[in-house]
């Protein structure tokens, strides 16, 4: 019996190495369909990037860095003189602004919504979050024609507007960017809502209590105790937004009709008209750089979140 | 109103020379929950006094108003009839955050994103009091709290009764005039809770701010109140001194939740200025005290408390023929269940002597005496 400590150990670790072979076995179908799906495409989409465009359509087996070139710079066809290429510039300015549009709004809309669903019964919150998913049940292509119909001219919000006196001719909303705004915010607006609601409804509303009996207004509650408590599900849906918001396309191709385009449309437009699959593929990259700097920013925050307790 | 609450930084001392003003006042308040047939009286036309700098206590068990009353005080529920009076204005209808009147939760409720410090310092940074003065109180309250050394720790390293302590810190922080306390004891262990018992009892000496206690628990109430109100079912039955309550309880709900006692039943034979003359268990005669106002019918019900009784050999005084049951062992009592000639229970505490006592067995036939002075008569 001296010696019992040792083979007792021994018998915990034999149990632990059975139990992480099991778990590794178990996970092994899903590891290697990400590996397959996830990293084989996206290898092909490197290579390309570095090839050389085909006169048609895809590429020429030749090493070359006009693709990456050509996502900043523009040459002229002429003259081969070299500038900015400013109409890619645009494109990404009007997808970084309108994504962050979009998550400043899903956030303000989604806030109040989210703090009224976790203030209500048990039995009512299951029902008001049923209605936030209910969108999701519709093909998002419909949802967006949907949207078309109440923005253009003709529509329903022109026409009410001129039928309560509001204004005299339609506004022009349709294929401008405040349409594909409006249609990003109704699209995103529920990955907002959810994470949100997730943290509001683990909010010790106690502490809420305690805050409004320490002096502090309404505001104050607010913005020193729920917005802080909240504040990793206020991160989450931002980026739950923010990221699939860059890389939106049936919303900005419907909605902004061919002008408005943002990045996804942009790469499109290169593997279809543009015949330049290498500046589609470089363009491809470099909006998962973009999602690579808000995913990082993500992980950042959180693990101070979780740092600080 | 935020120049009421202002008095941090104020001397401390006992504050007991106004003792007879009323702080808080309660006007026949009533508090309805819910609607139509399912409506919940938590209050029913409940009035109080609470006076200036006393340890006050409402006590009763769960479900009884208390913490209703005590929700109401501090702004989280509105009366639904009556009104909340604080220092003589009329409160009811103020929000919590305007009210300077301050909480201890049951759950002690610290932000968990805040420091010890900064969470005693909320309250008045939301008052929006100069930074070196909210230092300066913060540096007082951790002193007073004895938590100096955790001053910039998180709130979840904390103990439980450490966090009690950063809890009372925060309230008393803003110098309130009222401090209400929700069964904050309820979540230590034994030994802990008789600490803090002591604790609280010096934090409202020193600071000479009034407390309303709430609590389930009477041991809690009779060591800590300078005055209990014990409730149920909505109503206050009856407010005094941990003495007047023990000793003289109204009732027989008050009789039977503060400590254990005795019921019998007594028959009138007859009534001497202010004075009743009972038979007890068909045999033994006692006078004894009326209640205020109280007019008795044929049958009264007695209490007598546990330590008051004696057991002598049977026959051997004016006593009640019994025979003993149960005997408890308690090391600084026994416990004797006894059993009257007319089938009636009787439970006598008999405390140990060192040089030893009778040590009655069961189904001994004893007597059961006690002085007249022991038998309260009880509203009916």
């Amino acid at each position: 019996m001296a010696g019992a400590p040792a083979p007792g150990r021994s018998g915990e670790a034999a149990a632990r190495a059975a139990r992480i072979r099991r778990n590794w076995l178990l996970a092994a179908p899903a590891l290697l369909l990400l590996l397959l799906a996830a990293s084989g495409p996206l290898l092909v989409v490197v290579v390309y990037s570095v090839l050389e465009p085909a006169e048609y359509s895809g590429v020429v087996w030749e090493l070359s860095g006009e693709g990456w070139f050509r996502v900043l710079f523009h040459r002229d066809i002429f003259d081969e003189t070299v500038g900015l290429a400013d109409a890619h510039l645009t494109i990404f300015w009007r997808s970084a602004s309108i994504s962050l549009l979009t998550t400043i709004i899903t956030l303000l809309l989604g806030f109040p919504t989210a703090y009224f669903i976790a203030t209500r019964p048990p039995r009512q919150r299951t029902l008001w979050l049923f209605l936030v998913t209910i969108p999701f049940w519709t093909n998002l292509l419909i949802r967006t024609f949907a949207i078309m119909e109440v923005v253009r001219n003709q529509g329903i919000l022109n026409s009410w507007a001129m039928a309560a006196g509001i204004i005299e001719t339609p506004i022009q909303i349709l294929y401008t960017d405040t349409a594909v705004l409006i249609g990003m915010v109704y699209v995103y607006l529920p990955l907002m809502v959810l994470p949100l609601y997730a943290a509001m409804e683990r909010l010790d509303f106690r502490l809420v209590e305690a805050a409004y009996d320490l002096y502090a207004s309404r505001w104050r509650v607010l913005t020193r105790v729920i917005v802080p408590l909240v504040k990793p599900g206020i991160v989450a849906g931002s980026i739950l937004v923010f990221i699939p918001s860059l890389g939106a396309y049936v919303t900005p191709r419907v909605l902004g009709g061919g002008k408005n385009m943002m990045i996804s449309n942009l790469i499109e437009l290169q593997f279809g008209e543009g015949r330049n699959w290498p500046l589609g593929a470089a363009l491809s990259m470099t909006l998962l750089a973009f999602v690579m700097l808000a995913l990082l920013f993500y992980v950042r925050n959180m693990s101070r979140l979780e740092r600080r307790g | 109103m935020q120049e009421a609450i202002g008095r941090a930084g104020a001397p401390i001392d006992g504050g007991r020379s106004a003792a007879e003003r009323v702080m808080v006042e309660a006007r026949s308040v009533s508090k309805h929950f819910g609607g139509g047939d399912q409506v919940v009286k938590a209050l029913d036309a409940v009035s109080v006094g609470i006076r200036e700098g006393e340890f006050f206590t409402l006590l009763g068990p769960s479900g009884c108003g208390k913490t209703t009353l005590l929700r109401l005080i501090a702004g989280f529920e509105h009366p639904t009839m009556g009104a909340i009076l604080l220092d003589g204005a009329d409160i009811s209808a103020l929000p919590p955050y305007k009210r300077p009147v301050n909480t201890v939760f049951q759950s002690y409720a610290l932000f968990p994103h805040l420091t010890v410090a900064d969470n005693i310092g909320f309250g008045l940074q939301m008052l929006g009091r100069p930074k070196a003065e909210i230092a300066d109180t913060v540096d007082e309250m951790l002193r007073m709290v004895k938590m100096e050394a955790m001053r910039d720790r998180q709130t979840a390293q904390l103990s439980g009764g450490q966090q009690q302590r950063v809890a009372l810190a925060r309230a008393l922080a803003p110098r309130p005039k009222v401090l209400l306390l929700d069964e904050p004891l309820s979540a230590l262990d034994l030994k802990l809770r008789k600490e803090m018992q002591v604790e609280l009892k010096r934090l409202q000496l020193e600071t000479g701010i009034t407390f309303v206690f709430v609590t389930h628990d009477q041991g809690e109430a009779l060591a800590m109140s300078d005055r209990i109100a014990v409730m149920s079912e909505g109503r206050i039955l009856q407010v005094g001194s941990p003495h007047e309550i023990y000793e003289h309880p109204a009732d027989h709900f008050v009789a039977s939740f503060i400590g254990e006692t005795n019921f019998l039943t007594a028959a009138v034979e007859g009534i001497e200025a202010g004075q009743v003359r009972l038979r007890l268990g068909g045999a033994l005669e006692v006078r004894a005290g009326l209640p205020e106002g109280m007019t008795p019918g044929e049958r009264v019900t007695v209490v007598v408390r546990p330590e008051h009784l004696r057991i002598e050999a049977a026959g051997a005084g004016a006593g009640l023929p019994a025979t003993v049951g149960d005997v408890v062992y308690l090391g600084t009592d026994t416990h004797y269940h006894l059993r009257l000639a007319d089938g009636e229970a009787l439970f006598a505490r008999v405390q140990n002597r060192p040089e030893g006592g009778d040590g009655w067995q069961a189904g001994d036939a004893v007597a059961a005496t006690f002085p007249p002075s022991a038998v309260r008569v009880l509203r009916d």
